[in-house]
């Protein structure tokens, strides 16, 4: 036993920080899709296990050290030899609508990832099954283990690049193996793989086939190809991986949104990746501002021909390029704000002088901060609040970002971004324009929304939008666009060939003129979105353009189910580019997870004998399914509901995920008090543990925007802290329900307890899928009222279970 | 020696097996290509001219893909070409060229050689291509290919494309086929009055439209943006 709780404790701890970092290491190699699938097939490990270990019960028992050990090992050496393998699967989000083969691809980077969360869960489950005695201090160093896992992962990938900080947690199941190993009784055998294992890793075989394969299609790897092209510099964080680029003889170039007119060529610039994507340039400046003669010539610029000399406030600096823009237009002062350190470091240090030490400009001031934390907190008023292009054209484009929450871009962000807009100033939205238009009259359709919701009865009389042939820009100004902001609007347009598509008085003539559309997309949208029939129209568009809000903030999610036949009949004849395959990725990870689940965990079982009652056979697998997807319904939805508050889906799902994980196990142990002073109440436990649920949960659909309201300007330690602390009741009463059930089963059907572990985990493993396309489609709310639901119907079963046989 | 001239001949049978196989597959998508642009039945919209679809049933698309690729190179869909790049879809391809709508005489540049079919395309219908690439090994192999098919009026190099092709400027057309944040100026001064550009808009493998760029006799600019396909972003506006 002395060796078996750390032992759990590093195997724990291996597992959750294998979770994390995969989904960091799959963010850099492909795009951000394949968090939920991570989540999920950790699950169908545990699942899997759970099913494998009651098979196999008596022989395993019988030989614990070794079988411990072993699982132990086999998953240290799957941490390196599945993130090797996984990167070889040559699979291609992008494909997809063309080649069926990439859905074969994407199960099976499904079952290579799967392979070690099984060994990991065959530990803990040994331990679990093998040493029942010491249950709750086993449990204790489980999750003891996965909140250290967490935070290790985190801390490692301040400092190494996520290829490095693996090769040091696959030292945690190897030590726990060699722990293990000991007491063996195949101890040789097993300490000539552990040695053997050991050798490999520090002779460095390993390391050189851990490099990360980034897809060719990412920003990045194009960059790559091109003639002399040379990564400058490349640094890592849990915020991301930031790699920077130069070509001295093809320079980047970014100028998004470049009139034809224009006869500036772009300064050369320095290309800066986030996890291998998402360019943004840092350009040449030597103090001399003709050379920036593009800036004047951008659809970004628009702003700054209704204002002189502004307050500006850049959410998103990136590589500066907003900040010099204010400047070249004679900004009073600049606010730039940006999330990741290391960017900041990037402009206003390392590459400083390339950049003509522009963040040492008076002016300016550079805050490393999350943009809606800041203006939650901010009691400024700025003239001009800038949010350009964060992402690529490419990642914009047909479903890469649709399963990202963006809380930039939602109703309540614009309405934070309004209170601090002074009178007379405005806000300045930029996105990538897709044809027919998606984002940008997403965009609008959520400020009028957020205008509408602050009391304004007119927004169109103070939005105006402008085009080029792939950028749009909108201004919401705090106030009425007055006549000669009109007029300043449409000559900033017409001198730069720049259509517009809405300002107050706008007529048909005025859209369309310049880059002509088949139809003037953006001013009809616009049109109609501000009339008595948006609803109708938002309804009839057959993308999905109804505003982003903080409960359903996925801006990027245009899909809808009516429009899929038509575009996929399109693909051949020029319509790819209609179909928003992201979510298509989200529906075949769901269907896959069905599909696994089923194989893995339930088939294997139906070896197990059954000798129970039918009925109570059903009751007792509907209300273990029912937990499952319950558990993980709010599960899913805190950790996209706190991204906004922590900032960063890898801080979100770290805390939530430990947070559920430590407290859901400390409930757990509590339960059987719960349960001993019910009976002797006569009270149904689970039925006080629904409640406590529902209430707590109910309380914090209504508590938590304002929470997060009021402190989201914090330090990450404290709103860390002030995460876990809301979580910790919660988790707690979520975590009741299943031994409870458990032990009623034990009572009543002890034969049926590994089919109540593999349906519950079954049910989780889809539910970590489910979860997101719920919330996609209804909100979080939706999604975590529908699970009090379904823990409510579970009380109501675990009421129908006979007491005892 | 009877084995081994048997042997040859067998596998020139084949070989002739399998370049009549792939005729008959280009002409097969030559079919489906005249199937799609009889849909597009907008005057404006581009139509696929006779000479057009002359030249996407000649050139050997099969002869410009990898060979794990090969299988597929007369199927209407873009093809990974290695370096993170693609083919163009022959739909995409034969559209672009008509666009520009060029003549027999015509000069023309393209920026992003690529696999080189594009450049094989414009070179069946005028005078020369000039083809720049940005990605070295893309450029050799680009070059050895078209020169393999005799290709006698392309010309390509290796170098930075947004600066155009100056000692061949001016050109009747171009055709950009490397994504990018703006239009360079520098192309739009090198194309002749009245001539166009024209730009596939979108990632690779998911053209979403095609931008055209006239510069009128006045040098006065005009751009015009289509929709690869027709199609209406509204319910019960058919």
């Amino acid at each position: 036993m002395r060796r078996l709780l750390p032992a759990t404790l590093l195997v724990s701890a291996g597992a959750i920080g294998y979770e994390l970092l995969l989904m960091r290491a799959l963010s850099i190699v492909q795009w951000h899709h394949f968090a939920y699938m991570i989540i999920s097939l950790a699950l169908l490990g545990y699942g899997a296990s759970g099913t494998f270990i009651a098979l196999f019960k008596p022989q395993l028992e019988a030989r614990f050290a070794a079988a411990f050990s072993i699982s132990a090992l086999l998953f240290s050496i799957t941490m390196v030899l599945c993130f090797a393998l996984g990167q070889r699967v040559p699979f291609n989000a992008l494909e997809i609508v063309w080649d069926s083969r990439q859905f074969a691809y994407l199960s099976l980077l499904y079952l290579v990832f799967f392979v070690p969360f099984f060994f990991a869960a065959c530990c803990i489950g040994l331990a679990f099954t093998c040493r029942r005695l010491d249950i709750s201090r086993i449990y204790f160093f489980d999750l003891l283990g996965a909140g250290l896992g967490a935070v290790l992962v985190i801390g490692l990938l301040f400092v190494l690049i996520p290829q490095n900080a693996l090769l040091m947690l696959i030292t945690l199941p190897l030590v726990a193996s060699l722990l293990m190993g000991i007491p063996s009784k195949a101890r040789k055998p097993l300490m000539l793989a552990q040695v053997m294992w050991l050798a490999l890793l520090i002779s460095g075989i390993p390391q050189n086939q851990l490099g990360l394969r980034i897809s060719d299609y990412k920003g990045l790897s194009q960059a790559l190809q091109v003639i002399d092209s040379r990564v400058l510099s490349v640094s890592s964080s849990p915020l991301g991986l930031i790699t920077v680029v130069d070509s001295p003889t093809v320079p980047a170039r970014h100028a998004p949104g470049l009139s034809f007119a224009t006869r500036h060529i772009p300064p050369p610039q320095l290309a800066v990746f986030t996890d291998a994507d998402g360019m943004s340039a840092i350009t040449s400046f030597a103090g001399d501002f003709e050379s920036l003669g593009y800036l004047g010539d951008v659809t970004a610029a628009l702003p700054y021909a209704l204002l002189e000399q502004p307050d500006v406030l850049v959410l998103g600096a990136g590589g500066g390029g907003d900040v010099l823009l204010a400047l070249y237009h004679g900004a009073n002062s600049v606010d730039a704000v940006e999330l990741n350190p290391q960017m900041t470091e990037l402009v206003g240090d390392t590459y400083a002088e390339f950049a003509g030490f522009v963040y040492d400009d008076p002016r300016v001031a550079v805050h490393t901060r999350e943009a809606r934390g800041f203006v939650a907190q901010s009691n400024a008023q700025y003239d001009l609040i800038q949010i350009g292009l964060l992402d690529s054209f490419g990642a914009s484009g047909a479903g890469v970002q649709s399963l990202n929450e963006s809380y930039i871009y939602t109703v309540e962000a614009i309405n934070d971004y309004l209170r601090i807009t002074a009178p007379g100033g405005v806000l300045a939205i930029t996105r990538w324009l897709k044809l027919p238009p998606r984002d940008s009259l997403k965009l609008v359709a959520t400020a009028i929304d957020a205008l509408r919701l602050i009391g304004v009865s007119d927004p169109g009389k103070q939005i105006a939008l402008i085009r080029s042939w792939n950028t749009s820009t909108m201004v919401v100004k705090n106030g009425a666009l007055s006549v000669e902001d009109v007029a300043s609007i449409r000559e900033f347009a017409r001198s730069r060939s720049f259509d517009t598509a809405w300002f107050p008085g706008i007529q048909a003539g005025d859209a369309n003129r310049f880059n002509r559309l088949d139809t003037p997309y953006l001013f009809e949208g616009t049109t109609a979105l501000l009339g008595e029939r948006a609803v109708d129209y938002i309804e009839r568009y057959k993308f999905y353009i109804a505003p982003a809000t903080d409960n359903r903030p996925y801006y990027f999610h245009f899909f809808k189910w009516a429009t899929l036949p038509e575009v996929f009949a399109l693909r051949k004849s020029g319509g790819a580019g209609l179909i928003e395959w992201g979510y298509l990725v989200l529906i075949a990870t769901l269907l896959q997870a069905i599909m696994a689940g089923l194989v893995l965990i339930l088939l294997p079982l139906s070896r197990v004998s059954r000798n129970w009652p039918a009925r109570t056979g059903s009751r007792m697998g509907t209300y273990f399914l029912l937990l499952g997807f319950a558990f993980l319904f709010i599960e899913m939805a805190f950790i996209q509901k706190f991204i906004l508050f922590l900032s960063h889906p890898l801080y979100s799902v770290a805390v939530v995920l430990s947070g559920f994980l430590v407290f859901a196990g400390l409930g757990s142990a509590w339960s059987q008090r719960l349960a001993c002073k019910c009976e002797a109440g006569g009270r149904s436990p689970v039925a006080l543990a629904a409640g406590g649920i529902a209430l707590l949960a109910l309380v914090y659909l209504f508590l938590l925007p304002f929470v997060f309201q009021r402190f989201i300007g914090n330090s990450d330690p404290v709103k860390i802290v002030m995460s876990v602390a809301l979580i910790a009741p919660l988790a707690f009463a979520m975590g009741m329900p299943f031994p409870l059930g458990l032990k009623r089963v034990a009572e009543i059907a002890p034969d049926f307890i590994p089919w109540a572990w593999g349906i519950n985990g079954y049910a989780s493993v889809i539910s970590a899928v489910l979860a997101t396309l719920l919330a996609i489609e209804f909100g979080f709310s939706f999604v975590i009222l529908l699970a009090l639901v379904i823990y409510a119907i579970a009380a109501v079963i675990f009421g129908l279970l006979p007491a005892r046989e | 020696m009877k084995v081994l001239t048997g042997l040859l001949l067998l596998l020139s049978m084949l070989a002739f097996a399998e370049d009549a196989n792939y005729t008959a597959a280009r002409a097969a998508m030559v079919e489906e290509l005249w199937l799609y642009a009889q849909f597009v039945d907008d005057p404006d919209e581009a139509r696929i001219s006779d000479a057009v679809m002359a030249s996407m049933g000649t050139v050997k698309r099969h002869e410009l893909v990898p060979p794990s690729e090969r299988r597929y190179s007369y199927e209407n869909r873009p093809l990974p070409i290695g370096y993170g790049q693609t083919i163009s879809q022959p739909y995409i391809v034969a559209l672009m060229t008509e666009l520009i709508d060029t003549d027999a005489d015509d000069v023309v540049l393209e920026v992003g050689t690529g696999s080189g079919y594009q450049a094989a395309i414009l070179a069946e219908l005028v005078d020369h291509v000039y083809s720049i690439e940005i990605i070295p090994a893309l450029a050799i192999r680009a070059k050895q290919d078209l020169e393999r098919l005799g290709y006698k009026n392309i010309t390509t190099k290796l170098g930075d494309g947004y600066y155009g092709w100056e000692a061949h400027a001016p050109f009747d057309a171009i055709v950009v086929t490397a994504a990018a944040s703006h239009v360079p100026p520098p192309l739009i001064e090198q194309l002749k009055p009245g001539g166009r550009i024209v730009i596939p808009v979108g990632e690779r493998f998911m053209t979403q439209t095609l931008l055209l760029l006239e510069k009128t006799e006045k040098g006065e600019v005009i751009t015009r943006q289509y929709g690869a396909v027709r199609f209406v972003p509204l319910t019960g506006e058919h």
